[in-house]
């Protein structure tokens, strides 16, 4: 199993949110989150990716065969887990380029390999950028700073698609994005879904588990996942809401 | 440990080592310590000196003696004791004569070490070099291209000797022994240092930079520079320095007058690295110096841009005074304190001419316990219609131990006049730090690249090999400041 959590407990600022939630994803599989606002979708992201202030009182993530708490939030990522943010930040003054070669660089300085030669590195962005269709160039564009809400996502599929992860997290990526772009990004996750990586897609829209297709669909509440279905449990959910989810 | 997590980040800062703190081995010409008339002429004398200069000096000091040290910038700055330090130390020259290109080659290693070739055939770059160690100066690189073009470039010591009229006209004029205490001290004093005059209408080919070094212990640095470019003559100028780790403090004193006449325009950078002292705040230079220009032409244009990330102490506010009229100020800054560093600095332009122009971008970085301040001043005087000043301060604080400060004063004596001022003050974001280590950034090399960042619009006016030293030079400089 690529990523088994186990009886998480998670606590921001002594308030628990997390209260004991169990997720187990092989390679190759793509995993649905959803669940009313607040429920702690963001949480376990932030949890699995190591993030500070989020204190794991209980419980175990198993990653690779490891149990990551503890772990360094870089440590995880050049280990293969990445997310695509909800809310991406902006870094201004730093360019997108550089910000991703040092990305990149970290990772393999981390796998012991030397730093990419920069023609190697400018071929990876062009065939990147041809993937999401971002065609501007990016040498002078400064970390999401003056993209719009869909430009800042498209972005980190971008960055997903040139750090190659294990585990990819979307939190919402499909949230902000028109028609066009959603396809986009649907297409995007798809040429790099293999046998070898999965995906776990939080998001609150059927709309994009059309183009996504999930092997599960867990629904969250109250800091645990209370349902587990195929993909049609999404459609359902779509039909009725959450309210009777709320009864389980 | 802190509880807040916030600040267990911020507070992990400060391990690196200065990379520049060696001693060269080398014998050095003293004179005794202490300061007085009779060492005033000592000095003069081994440097061979005319008689107005050793008059320039005694005036200097008789003045100097008159003042006191000034205590009104945001610096705990110690009462020094001046009887104690040593005015005048130089590398010795070795016994048999050498060819008069020859360098010792002990100082040629010195100065490798610190990354500053003096082999005119190793360079690539279109730079030449000024050497300064202690009170000399080692070598002038290039000066036979210069000299072609009509450019004078050579130490201060040098130009008294072969250019005296030149240098007699222009010390002194932009900034007067009376200045300060700092500025007559370093007319008593003042050792080596470049000088450079770029004739009528020449861009000067190559350009030039000073390196200035200490070695010797307990001995202060009193440099003296002085740039002139002459009616339409263009110029680039850069000045490094760095000295070694040592326990005790130690002073520099230096002086700078730049001059640009009649569509003359000249570029300074400095890249400021002298010894800050280690983690406790015990040791460092004391950086305390005087920097001005005149655009004393029409159409002239002054700037300055510094990087400032050395020194125990920083008193600094190199300044333009726009006298010709549509001249041009303009001063761009990114100073980084770290550990127990302070820094009071910032700028002054004083419009005189009409139609003068300034532009002030200065961005503190303040990190461990250090206290970073801007101080600016932005005069217009009643006759400089149609004046215009834009000032951006920007301050980033990482951490809260430290302190950012903003004084910034306006004197308007023109109705017509526009005056902008912007300032912010932020603090490195969590949320900036983590989104870097998501994609697998290490949290110092995250804080380098967001510092960076930050500052691209000042580092971005730095002559290129310059602004990558810059760039590797800020990220060591907050290297341990988070964790
Ligand atoms: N830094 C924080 N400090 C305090 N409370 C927090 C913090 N972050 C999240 N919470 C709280 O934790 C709960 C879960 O938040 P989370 O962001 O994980 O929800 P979510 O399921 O992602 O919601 P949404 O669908 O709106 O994105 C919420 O009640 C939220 O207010
Ligand atoms: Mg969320």
């Amino acid at each position: 199993m690529l990523l088994n959590i186990k009886n998480l407990h998670v606590s921001i600022g002594g308030k628990e949110i997390l209260k004991g939630l169990n997720l187990g994803v092989n390679e190759g599989e793509v995993h649905a989150i959803m669940g009313p606002n607040g429920t702690g979708k963001s949480t376990l992201a932030a949890a699995i990716t190591g993030r500070e202030g989020y204190e794991i009182t209980e419980g175990e993530i198993w990653y690779k065969g490891k149990n990551i708490v503890g772990m360094s939030p870089e440590d995880r990522a050049n280990e293969g887990i990445f997310l695509s943010f909800q809310y991406p930040v902006e870094i201004p003054g730093v360019s997108i380029q550089n910000f991703m070669r040092t990305a990149v660089n970290s990772k393999r300085e981390y796998q012991g390999l030397p730093p990419m030669s920069t023609m190697e590195f400018m071929k990876m962005m062009k065939e990147k950028q041809a993937m999401v269709e971002i065609t501007e160039k990016l040498q002078n564009r400064f970390v999401n700073v003056g993209y719009s809400g869909g430009e800042k996502k498209k972005n980190e599929i971008f960055q997903m698609a040139m750090l190659e992860p294990s585990l990819a997290i979307l939190d919402e990526t499909d949230s902000g994005l028109d028609i066009d772009a959603l396809r986009i990004v649907a297409h995007g996750v798809n040429q790099l879904h293999s046998a070898e990586n999965a995906f776990v897609v939080i998001t609150h829209y059927q709309r994009l588990l059309d183009y996504i297709v999930p092997d599960f669909v867990h629904v969250m509440y109250d800091g645990r996942i209370v349902k587990t279905g195929g993909k049609t449990l999404a459609l359902e959910l779509e039909e009725k809401g959450y309210e009777w989810i709320k009864e389980l | 440990m802190d509880s807040n997590p916030k600040n267990n980040i911020i507070s992990e800062v400060t391990n690196k080592d200065y990379e520049y703190g060696f001693v060269t081995d080398i014998e050095t010409d003293f004179v005794p310590k202490g300061l007085n008339e009779d060492i005033i002429r000592l000095i003069s004398k081994k440097k061979e000196e005319p008689e107005w200069l050793l008059e320039f000096r005694l005036k200097a000091f008789r003045h100097w003696q008159t003042l006191k040290q000034p205590n009104w910038a945001h610096l705990d700055l110690p009462e020094i004791d001046y009887q104690d330090i040593i005015y005048y130390a130089a590398p010795r020259k070795r016994q048999q004569k050498q060819s008069l290109d020859e360098v010792d080659p002990e100082l040629l290693a010195t100065f490798d070490k610190l990354g500053i070739s003096l082999d005119e055939q190793k360079k690539l770059s279109g730079v030449a070099v000024d050497a300064v160690m202690d009170s000399t100066s080692v070598k002038t690189t290039f000066q036979e291209t210069l000299s072609k073009h009509g450019v004078i470039f050579m130490s201060f010591s040098e130009a008294v000797k072969q250019h005296p009229d030149l240098v007699r006209k222009y010390l002194g004029k932009v900034v007067p022994y009376t200045d300060n205490f700092f500025a007559a001290l370093n007319s008593s004093v003042f050792s080596d240092g470049s000088f450079c005059y770029i004739p009528k209408g020449v861009r000067c080919p190559l350009e030039l930079s000073t390196y200035f070094r200490i070695n010797a212990a307990n001995t202060g640095q009193f440099e003296r520079t002085l740039i002139v470019a002459d009616e339409g003559a263009y110029v680039s100028y850069m000045e490094g320095c760095t000295a070694p780790q040592r326990d005790e403090n130690q002073l520099h004193a230096a002086i700078v007058e730049i001059i640009a006449e009649t569509d003359a325009e000249v570029k300074y950078s400095t890249v400021q690295n002298w010894y800050p002292g280690d983690k406790e705040g015990k040791g460092g230079v004391y950086n305390l110096v005087t920097k001005r220009g005149l655009c004393r032409g029409d159409r002239s244009k002054i700037s300055w841009t510094q990087v400032e990330t050395g020194s125990a102490i920083t008193w600094k506010y190199p300044g333009c005074v726009l006298m010709g009229d549509h001249s041009v100020g303009e001063f761009y800054s990114v100073a980084v304190t770290n550990n127990y560093q302070q820094a009071d600095t910032g700028t002054k332009m004083i419009h005189l001419g009409k139609n003068t122009r300034s532009t002030i971008i200065s961005k503190g970085i303040s990190a461990g316990h250090s206290q970073n301040g801007y101080r600016g001043l932005v005069r217009v005087a009643a006759k400089a219609e149609n004046a215009r000043n834009y000032s951006q301060c920007d301050s980033l604080l990482l951490g809260d131990k430290c302190g950012a400060h903003t004084w910034p004063y306006v004197e308007c004596g023109n109705e017509s006049s526009i005056l902008e001022h912007e300032a912010t003050t932020s603090k490195i974001s969590e949320d900036q730090l983590f989104y870097c280590q998501q994609r697998g950034i290490p949290t110092e090399k995250a804080i380098g690249l967001i510092v960076n960042g930050y500052a691209k619009d000042v580092l971005n006016k730095l002559p290129m090999e310059f602004a990558v030293e810059a760039q590797k030079l800020l990220s060591i400089t907050l290297e341990g400041s988070v964790g």
